[in-house]
């Protein structure tokens, strides 16, 4: 039964050796060329979740109350409050009016737009000024260490 | 190792008796004659195919079907999975690539008259696979949820729409309403991921046991040409010889995929808005641009049947009789009728290519 | 068979009673005898059913006088207190008899005011009207005579949205406003700006006439009061403005404030054309080159468009690396800070200060710049992946390589 891989092969043995190095190094060093990404991909990433649709806003205590912090969702900047009544509120940032960023006055209680003195309350409603339109208002959600906010469905 | 190998094969051999299949496959052999390039067609779409399933399996870990979530899960595997961005890419060029040698391979097949007794179950699966990659190719493309996406839906199953009698449930069917919503989309995962690739599945099971059993088929130019003496026959085996070529174009394929995606990524494109006006310029993917440009040439009314549903009838009637060639085309050997339908394959394969570069002038 | 003519005879009378005009339960000679005359003096008793005074139970004695359960002629007799309908001069007061009187008003709505009829003794109408001119607007004009409407009904002549055509009845018509000598086209340059856009779109706060002009006590704003009044709602412009150079000099000017480069009706959505010392600048109206207001024209566009301009770049970068599929959402976030320096920037033009305005630009530029670096950064990424890419490309050809050669080593041999 003769094989084709038989000891009774053409050129010298050196030669042989090299091209089953190459073939079985090539083969094996790309195998690992693909193998290595697909191992890395099945692996989620350090944020398991798109960040355009929930973000953690913050952490328990990190805010005192009748203050707030400003955060980043998707790509646009979102505010967080703590009320004097200790309630967490999450709105949109985006003043509706330019798209300048609102900011909370602890004197005032209410979200004040610098650009052009636009008045929003700490539910988003627009009060006063040129806005014509409230500020998107987010769910917000404790969940253990985190404060979380969440587009709503 | 070699002794490592022996004794699996032979544990292998007692449970399944795959000494036989060894057998069979060591004398699977491959003709060899000015023609056998077009052989390598067929083993590098399973291939492309295998690539598809393994990068769709990956991809589905991270995707989510539905309207709020579906562009933005692409957006996230492009940009925060890590190889994402590879895998993603790899999968939209794979596709292409397929649908491009699946038609490759159905064209040689067709030249070479492989379809001729007793191949014609061989083409009729064949042909059934061919549609079932463009469906995978249709509801794949809607998947990412973008605008071109969206509207290229929109049209595609439109057209449906305008078979009389049939088409009014065709369309509520394919979208899963009137309109192309969260459903469609609902419903097109289902047919890509489950659906489509268990016909797949059986079909090429069936079409890979007839290349199996009835051997690769010898044009009929090149045996008149044997039985005239004018050439030897040669064969070369299937294992390790032809197999090793046929790695050597798929090693080829990873390259060409792998350099595709690094150098021209596919693109994200926009989020679909379906209250938003359609874009200018929307077309499908080029696989069917040669019915959508037909389809924009005929008259609204062609005798008494509207204008669309000419051109869809007229695609399925060429689409069957295209699949019932083998049962038409019956001589044995090479003759006249055979440049008849040699011709008919190459007005065929010139007019898909006339109407697609159409779109673009 | 007495019982059976009681009931019947009772009867009759409902339904008598039932039966009268329309809208009154009670017997109103007014209306059972006016409903039935044509034109003029039909009208007020066709009119009355939609009017807001009927709503709130007043019918025509209350305001003429008269004895509405008197069906002769004698209803209508003055020496028992039928008071007809009023001269054109004395409407005001015929209106403000209950219009003014707090305690009255009380009665119907607490909410109103009633001080319209002294805030119009000082308008221009009032006191034209006191001079003996009949042509001007008293109440009715604007309100409407038996028809009157609230005026937060959409369908009121006075409505926010219905204010400007008002006016324009008369204060557009060339033939009666000739002899007061004032243009007529004010009502067209409104309808073009900006107020009048915002106001048909559906911000009914949107200024109308009456916003600047006062609606009973109409009167033009004076030269000095003007930026006053846009600073009513303009705040930040109005004072920066006012502690500007221009706010001295345009009062000694007698130069109108705002109105000197946004105009007073035509108020248009300024361009940042506007400053500097182009050919759309409203600058170089004043300003020669040379003088120290030019040179300050010119430097404030100048950083302005750099701005713009940055802005613009980085935005492109964003959105073609966005497409391609790259994560720039921080970047975007950045790019937002210097967004908000140019809003900000085209307040402080007010100022007149390049200092001011430059405090502004710089770290918008700053933040546009960092933006434009995360797009380059975010594109250049792709050639990391090249990178990659070349290293398995050289792995691939060894394997190609390899095949081939052991295909090559494996037929050199002789054929079994």
């Amino acid at each position: 039964m003769k094989n084709s891989t038989d000891a009774r092969a053409s050129g010298p043995p050196v030669a042989r050796r090299w091209v089953n190095f190459l073939l079985g190094g090539g083969v094996l060093a790309s195998l690992a060329s693909f193998l290595y990404p697909a191992f890395r991909y099945i692996i989620p990433p350090s944020v398991p979740e798109s960040t355009s649709r929930s973000v953690v806003a913050a952490k328990v205590n990190e805010l005192k109350r009748n203050s707030s912090k400003i955060f980043q969702f998707g790509s646009k900047p979102a505010l967080l409050i703590r009320t004097a009544n200790d309630e967490y509120k999450a709105i949109s940032a985006v003043c509706t009016h330019l798209s300048c960023t609102v900011q909370y006055r602890e004197d005032l209680h209410q979200v004040w737009c610098a650009c052009h003195n636009g008045l929003y309350d700490a539910e988003g409603r627009n009060i006063s000024g040129p806005p014509p339109r409230p500020l998107e208002v987010f769910d917000v959600h404790v969940q253990g260490e985190d404060i979380i906010a969440a587009r709503k469905a | 190792m070699p002794g490592l190998l022996a004794g699996l094969t032979q544990w292998l051999d007692d449970r399944f008796g795959a000494a036989a299949l060894q057998e069979f496959l060591r004398h699977k052999t491959i003709p060899l004659h000015r023609h056998t390039i077009w052989y390598y067609f067929g083993g590098m779409t399973l291939f492309l195919f295998v690539i598809q399933v393994l990068t769709g399996i990956l991809l589905l870990l991270y995707y989510r079907p539905t309207p709020n979530d579906a562009f933005e899960s692409v957006q996230y595997v492009m940009t925060q999975v890590r190889f994402g961005w590879l895998i993603r890419s790899v999968h939209s060029w794979s596709a292409n690539l397929m649908i491009f040698t699946a038609s490759v391979h159905m064209f040689s097949v067709y030249f070479l008259k492989a379809y001729r007794k007793p191949r014609e179950l061989t083409w009729v699966t064949g042909m059934f696979l061919f549609f079932i990659v463009l469906g995978f190719g249709f509801t794949g493309y809607l998947l990412p949820w973008n605008t071109l996406a969206y509207f290229a839906t929109k049209v595609g199953t439109q057209m449906g729409g305008s078979i009389p009698g049939v088409g009014k449930w065709l369309l509520m069917f394919l979208r899963g309403g009137d309109e192309v919503t969260g459903a469609t989309l609902t419903r097109f995962f289902g047919f890509h991921v489950a659906v489509l690739p268990g016909l797949a599945t059986i079909m090429l099971a069936a079409h890979l046991l007839l290349v199996q059993r009835l051997g690769m088929s010898v044009p009929p130019s090149i045996e008149a040409r044997i039985a005239e003496g004018r050439e030897k026959s040669t064969i070369m085996p299937f294992f390790p010889n032809f197999l090793l070529r046929d790695m050597i174009g798929w090693y080829a394929a990873l390259g060409a995929l792998g350099a595709l995606a690094a150098i021209f990524p596919w693109e994200l494109g926009t989020k679909a808005d379906p209250f938003a006006p359609a874009p200018a310029g929307i077309r499908p993917e080029w696989y069917f641009l040669f019915m959508f440009q037909t389809l924009k040439l005929l008259p609204s009314k062609v005798l008494f049947l509207d204008g669309e549903f000419a051109g869809i009838l007229g695609f399925s009637l060429a689409g069957m009789v295209w699949v019932a060639v083998p049962f038409i085309d019956r001589q044995v050997g090479f003759s006249r009728v055979t440049r008849i339908f040699t011709g008919l394959g190459v007005f065929a394969l010139g007019y898909i290519v006339l109407m697609s570069a159409l779109v673009f002038k | 068979m007495g019982r059976i003519k009681k009931v019947l005879g009772s009867s009759v009378v409902l339904f008598l009673a039932l039966a009268s005009p329309g809208w009154t339960e009670t017997k109103d000679s007014c209306v059972s005898c006016h409903s039935t005359l044509d034109g003029a003096l039909g009208r007020p008793a066709k009119d009355f059913g939609s009017d807001v005074h009927h709503q709130a139970g007043l019918i025509c004695s209350d305001c003429h006088g008269g004895n509405p359960e008197d069906d002769s002629m004698d209803a209508m007799s003055p020496a028992k207190g039928f008071r007809g309908a009023p001269a054109k001069a004395k409407v005001p007061e015929f209106c403000g008899k209950c219009h003014s009187d707090g305690s009255y008003m009380r009665r119907y709505n607490p909410k109103l005011r009633t001080d319209q009829l002294s805030q119009y003794a000082t308008s221009v109408h009032g006191q034209r009207l006191k001079k003996g001119d009949t042509k001007v607007a008293a109440c009715v004009d604007c309100h409407g005579v038996h028809n009157i409407l609230a005026v937060s009904d959409s369908r009121a002549p006075v409505y926010p949205t219905n204010v400007a055509d008002t006016c324009a009845r008369c204060h557009s018509d060339s033939h009666s406003m000739a002899e007061y000598k004032i243009p007529t086209d004010q009502a067209a340059h409104y309808q073009k700006s900006v107020h009048a856009t915002i106001l048909t779109d559906g911000d009914t706060s949107a200024p109308t006439c009456t916003t600047c002009h006062g609606n009973h006590g109409a009167t033009p704003p004076g030269l000095t009061s003007v930026a006053n009044v846009c600073g009513t709602c303009h705040v930040f412009f109005a004072q920066l403005f006012q502690k500007s150079p221009h706010g001295a000099a345009f009062e000694e000017m007698g130069l109108p404030g705002c109105v000197q480069c946004h105009s007073n009706h035509e108020i248009l959505k300024p361009s940042d054309e506007w400053v500097g010392v182009g050919s759309k600048s409203v600058c170089i109206t004043c300003h020669v080159e040379g003088d120290a207001g030019y040179a300050a024209a010119q430097k404030i566009s100048e950083d302005l468009a750099k701005l713009n301009q940055s802005q613009q770049q980085a935005e492109n970068i964003l959105a073609t690396a966005e497409r391609t599929g790259m994560e720039v959402s921080s970047a975007r976030l950045e790019l937002s800070q210097s967004n908000e320096a140019i809003v900000k920037a085209r307040v402080a033009v007010h100022t007149l200060d390049p200092a001011e305005v430059g405090k502004l630009t710089d770290p918008g530029l700053k933040s546009s710049a960092k933006a434009y670096e995360a797009g380059t950064a975010a594109l250049h990424e792709s050639n990391l992946r090249r990178k990659g890419l070349g290293l398995s490309l050289i792995f691939i050809v060894m394997a190609i390589a390899g095949l081939a050669l052991k295909i090559r080593e494996m037929e050199s041999k002789p054929r079994p």
